[in-house]
């Protein structure tokens, strides 16, 4: 194993394919490359909560199981739903004996799990392991003049339990981006819900709830939103498609953090979404007539 | 002559003494069952004899093909002749495989909690909860081959807690795959060829008259492969 244990997740194989191909850029251009882990199941998508309803958690536990063969002890996602879902299984898993006891017996085809892998999302690998300092500063002005409302959702931040940052005023993916140049905006939405998986059902809702997140943003100044979720990502965008004609909005751009950061580390743009490209060359020119 | 050595067990809890060393399939018909259903190829590839036993003694419940798996003192037989389980209908090519199309058709893929008991119930060694896995996150080319050996018997189906229909899902990845991604097989398109243009006519009316003795001599006699022909 040369790089740090990844779990993509599904969506990041489907829909959001753009999320892990930036993502694998950055951290092998910042020489903490990922590994997807060799064998690898849903993370469950939501952490259940009733006490006796271990079966939910199997699919979390396998998952560390790989890593724990590995004779690894972190496992890093991408996707805010996986770091949740992983994050609450481990951490409950973790610290109850004779729930883990439980499910290796009925996990029999399995190693035994011995309660000892953590999981991370890969923003606090971002901000804890990575010496921005050192960055060439050709890097730091590729996003000049990018106004980045970092939206963060819930499942980044709530519970508190396993919040990768404070649950009220989160700034670690503002420190990240803000590290290589963009100016982070910070806006009064930022950790509202956008109607997650709502979406199937009660559209109506979630595309309300994604409208007012994308108006907090530009309100405050954003022109473009940095997501960490592929549900949020889907959520803001067809409130964008749908609703964006709408007068009190202004332009803006809705990309995964790391797209932005690819951008800065010399992504090629034929790998970045088109619309990104479109700022990044206005304010290319914008700076160079001044 | 010596004696036949006779094993005891039981065919939906009556005890039975049958010969050892013969399969489920022999046993249940040595003791009297007649199958008109759920039985086939008796040679472990057509799947039609899905089963489940348990032995004497043991909590769990085991799988096999009927067929194949010998019977052993104290196992507890009984008779699955099918496995309903509903089938999408498409037409292959009409579909986009760039869209998770499994997804659509079966989204009951998107129930599994990985619990792994489709793999316990695989007579097939098949890592059938992978499959399903990969099929949820699209992954064609992964299932075509994690399933290849898939008989098609439905015990995994019978099983699994979130009513995933997974040989069927399998089945159609495998066929898109194989429409969207294996390379066209030439001898196959010759084939098909020589077929509609009735190179085969004469052939095969010559065998729907021959005397039964001659047509098993033909038969014994054939040629699977000419030297030299592509395979």
């Amino acid at each position: 194993m040369t790089g740090i244990p990844y779990f993509p997740g599904c969506s990041l194989k489907d829909t959001a394919k753009n999320f892990e191909s930036s993502a694998l850029y950055v951290m092998e251009k910042l020489g903490t490359p990922l590994e997807e882990l060799e064998r690898w199941n849903c993370c469950g998508t939501v952490s259940s909560l009733t006490t006796d309803d271990l079966m939910h958690h199997l699919a979390s536990v396998r998952n560390l199981i790989r890593v724990q063969d590995l004779g690894q002890a972190e496992l890093v996602t991408l996707c805010a739903m996986c770091y949740n879902t992983l994050a609450r299984s481990a951490q409950r898993i973790n610290a109850d004996p004779e729930e883990r006891d439980k499910i290796n017996q009925f996990m029999d085809r399995e190693f035994d799990y011995e309660g000892n892998v953590r999981i991370l999302h890969l923003l606090q690998v971002l901000k804890e392991r990575i010496d921005w300092s050192k960055l060439d500063t050709e890097v730091t002005r590729v996003l000049e003049g990018l106004h980045v409302a970092c939206y963060y959702g819930c499942t980044l931040v709530r519970p508190k339990t396993v919040a990768i940052d404070d649950t009220e005023h989160p700034t670690i993916m503002d420190e990240v981006l803000e590290a290589v140049g963009a100016t982070a905006i910070p806006f009064p939405f930022a950790t509202e819900c956008c109607g997650t998986y709502q979406v199937v059902d009660r559209r109506d809702l979630s595309l309300e709830r994604s409208f007012r997140v994308l108006q907090s943003a530009t309100r405050a100044g954003a022109n473009i939103i940095a997501t960490a979720c592929p549900l949020c990502q889907h959520n803001l965008e067809e409130a964008l498609r749908e609703l964006g004609g709408k007068a009190e909005l202004g332009p803006i751009q809705i990309v995964y953090f790391t797209e932005l950061l690819a951008a800065a580390l010399g992504m090629d743009a034929a790998e970045l979404p088109e619309g990104l490209n479109q700022l990044l060359t206005q304010h290319a020119t914008v700076e160079g007539g001044a | 002559m010596s004696e036949e050595k006779l094993t005891q067990i039981y065919i939906m809890g009556k005890a039975y003494d049958v010969p050892a060393g013969i399969t489920i399939m022999d046993a249940m018909e040595y003791a009297g069952y007649r199958f008109i259903r759920g039985a086939g190829c008796r040679s472990g590839f057509c799947g039609a004899c899905g089963t489940v036993y348990r032995k004497d003694e043991d909590y769990r419940l085991e799988f096999a093909l009927a067929c194949q798996e010998m019977v052993e003192e104290g196992m507890h037989l009984t008779q699955l002749p099918f496995t309903p389980a509903p089938r999408s209908k498409y037409v292959l090519s009409e579909l986009n495989a760039q869209e998770n199309v499994l997804l659509q058709h079966y989204p009951a893929i998107a129930r599994c909690v990985s619990c792994n008991t489709c793999t316990k119930a695989c007579p097939q060694d098949i890592e059938v909860m992978d499959y399903v896995q990969a099929a949820l996150r699209g992954d064609l080319q992964k299932v075509a081959e994690l399933s290849f050996d898939c008989i098609q018997c439905g015990l995994c189906s019978m099983r699994c807690p979130a009513d995933i229909k997974h040989y069927h899902v399998a089945q159609m990845a495998r066929r898109l795959y194989s429409v969207t991604a294996s390379p066209k097989p030439e001898h196959l398109t010759t084939r098909m060829q020589q077929l509609e243009e009735g190179t085969f006519d004469a052939e095969l009316n010559e065998l729907m008259t021959m005397r039964l003795d001659d047509l098993k001599q033909r038969y014994a006699e054939r040629v699977v492969e000419k030297k030299g022909e592509a395979s």
